[in-house]
């Protein structure tokens, strides 16, 4: 019935008075999907995922619970349940009391909650934690507690609002894999709100890129990196170059060639297709550059003799920004040799050769 | 080494004294405690032991206090119904203004704080207002409204029905009672509520609570602490009062207060030995039922 779509949203429209949170979403999310959304903050991201969770009801449009309409089913009777940002832990009840909360609503078996609150506190690793109160807990152990109280409730659907925005950063790094083996181990849909792209790629299965209501993108990580349809997605997932100008020709392997608005040739990838004379505008990431000290053989494509700018010397790559026409031209060099040899940097006023296969660069026509 | 440079710097000036303090711990401990100790002593223990031993003196012809050791102040207070009654009569007053307070001051204290900020201000704004205005003032004001020629008794009367004898009687007491004491239980609760996290309303929706369960199990033991400093705010001045029950009661029934004023100042000759007793006792009890109120109500909060 649900065809392994544990939600399923059919453009969902959210307003609040005069503004428009959020607009024509649909989405769906696949059973034991790790799905993320990510946005910028004010994106609707937040309010799509309290849709779902039922503290907000659509303005219009349908949500869908495992094929069930559910738009307006107020949240306490809806088998999902959320890890709230703050972690909303109750500060007067103990560990265990927070994690049984959830089974004793639903009017558990004592027996039953005590054997699923043990189970849920060891999956968390807090099994010695069980009587203490939140607040003599550190926020990675609090953040825990909230994963095993929601979890225990085996939802259908396990919503997450930005749960690590609080912690610092290596227990966030921390955090992200544990999380992602945890959803893996109990095969629970997990839908992720962040504005954080790395956590966003490190642990999704699929990521919904939004901004400004509307969901620009939905794929794996490697699409969205990779083949970003629009150029707000491929700057805000990433950093990137951009190189406006015309499609002068297009081959019938997609590769198209363009003048940018300083008479620059050059050649990328297309994603949609592109006739010439349109106005669009390259992308390049700067891994995706390289700079030669020896001019490459004639017919290189994309190259260009440039000058270092700047370096930034950040230990596992240099930055460096590069004079190309009228811009500065990013591109990242790993340091895959160890040396302290000047010779072997980038220095400021060096020149090079800057180029790219044009499979490299894309073509973004919005 | 901070202070010992700062000391010899300024040695000239300070003379012997501060040089005398410094070296005596004891000195400078009894100097500090002193304006504080002194405060309590005059204003707080003294009194009280004053009016405990009036408690066990006999009171003489024309009032006098005789300073012979007696227990029957005490016996009277436990055994004559009308003492026995009013200590009843007031410490009833005082729970049905508590629950009353609490049962429209909870749901009051919510609806303000869950308003937009500037609303907060100008709704916590009317509640202090009746304040500036005296409160003996104000409960005539009520028997105005209560009274028969009242707003209440004319609108029923316009009506075409007949009027109703709202005042004087106890219930009349009680609605004043009420009313003056409603800030003292919404303000507390109140501030309870603005430290609430209301996320953890929804935290417990998401787990499957309704909103009653939300509340019984969330929303009160939080703020727990607010409800027992509302309640005791209401209660102890309530059980204690005289001035509304004299109003609006129309001095027909005694309670607590009336009599206490009486026996100090109204009747003839007074009897203060007696009127020392009845606040002994009206003392312990309140604090015994402090005591038990506090321990049940902030249990759940450690």
């Amino acid at each position: 019935m649900s065809n392994g779509i544990a939600v399923d949203l059919r453009n969902v429209v959210k307003r609040f008075a005069d503004v428009c949170a959020v607009d024509h979403v649909s989405m769906q999310i696949r059973d034991g999907e790790f799905f993320s959304m990510l946005g910028p903050s004010g994106c609707g991201k937040t309010t799509t995922l309290r849709m779902i969770a039922g503290f907000e009801f659509p303005t219009s449009g349908e949500i869908f619970l495992h094929g069930k309409a559910v738009g307006t089913t107020p949240p306490f009777r809806r088998n999902v349940n959320t890890v709230f940002q703050s972690y909303a832990l109750f500060p007067h009840m103990t560990v265990a009391e927070n994690v049984a909360f959830g089974l004793r609503m639903k009017k558990t078996p004592p027996a039953d909650i005590a054997r699923r609150v043990t189970e849920a506190l060891e999956l968390v690793r807090l099994g010695d934690y069980a009587s203490r109160r939140p607040r003599q807990l550190s926020g990675g152990q609090q953040q825990r507690v909230a994963l095993a109280r929601a979890l225990v409730n085996h939802p259908e659907v396990l919503l997450l609002d930005e749960p690590l925005g609080a912690l610092d950063l290596k227990l966030r790094k921390e955090m992200q894999l544990e999380l992602k083996s945890l959803q893996e181990r109990v095969g629970i849909t997990f839908i992720y709100v962040t504005h954080d792209q790395e956590e966003a790629l490190t642990m999704s299965d699929r990521i919904a890129v939004m901004n400004a209501g509307k969901v620009l993108q939905i794929g794996t990580p490697t699409e969205i990196y990779e083949r970003p349809v629009c150029r707000f997605v491929a700057d805000f997932i990433g950093e990137t170059n951009f190189i406006e100008g015309k499609v002068e020709s297009v081959e019938p392997s997609g590769i198209a060639t363009i003048t940018s608005d300083d008479g620059l040739t050059l050649r990328g990838q297309t994603i949609r297709p592109v006739a010439p004379g349109m106005n669009v505008t390259l992308s390049i990431r700067p891994e995706k550059a390289f700079l030669s000290v020896q001019e490459p053989p004639p017919g290189t494509p994309n190259c260009y003799q440039v000058r270092v700018e700047r370096i930034a010397y950040i230990g596992s790559d240099t930055r460096i920004d590069v004079r190309l026409g009228a811009r500065l031209f990013d591109l990242w060099e790993q340091n895959s040799r160890s040396t302290l040899d000047r010779d072997a940097y980038w220095q400021p006023g060096e020149t090079g050769y800057l180029w790219w296969p044009p499979e490299n660069a894309i073509i973004l026509t919005e | 080494m901070a202070t010992d440079t700062l000391a010899s710097d300024s040695q000239p000036r300070e003379g012997q004294i501060a040089a005398l303090l410094r070296r005596n711990e004891r000195l400078q401990l009894g100097l500090l405690l002193f304006p504080g100790l002194f405060w309590l002593v005059t204003f707080f223990a003294l009194p009280l032991v004053v009016v405990v031993l009036y408690s066990f003196a006999t009171n003489g012809p024309g009032g006098r206090i005789e300073w012979t050791f007696t227990l029957n102040n005490y016996r009277t207070l436990f055994t004559e119904s009308l003492y026995v009654n009013a200590y009843w009569r007031s410490i009833w007053a005082g729970v049905w203004t508590t629950l009353a307070c609490l049962i429209l001051g909870y749901p009051l204290a919510y609806y303000i704080i869950r308003r937009p900020p500037r609303w907060r201000t100008i709704l916590l704004f009317l509640i202090l207002i009746p304040f500036w205005t005296n409160f003996l003032v104000r409960t005539y004001a009520w028997m105005l409204i209560l009274s028969n020629n009242g707003i209440i008794n004319s609108a029923i009367q316009a009506l075409g029905l007949s009027r109703i004898a709202l005042y004087p009687s106890e219930g009349a007491v009680l609605v004043g009672l009420i009313y003056g004491s409603l800030p003292f239980m919404v303000l507390p609760i109140y501030a309870s509520l603005a430290r609430f996290d209301f996320t953890l309303m929804e935290a417990a929706a998401d787990l499957g609570a309704n909103q009653v369960q939300a509340f019984l199990r969330v929303m009160l033991p939080l703020t727990m602490p607010g409800v027992a400093a509302g309640s005791v705010l209401v209660f102890i001045p309530t059980v204690g009062q005289f001035v509304v029950s004299d109003l609006l009661g129309g001095a027909k029934v005694d309670y607590l207060g009336n009599l206490l004023q009486r026996l100090f100042t109204r009747s003839n000759p007074p009897n203060w030995p007696l009127g020392s007793a009845m606040a002994i006792v009206f003392m312990i009890v309140l604090t015994v039922a402090i005591i038990i109120y506090f321990r049940v109500t902030t249990e759940e909060d450690r």
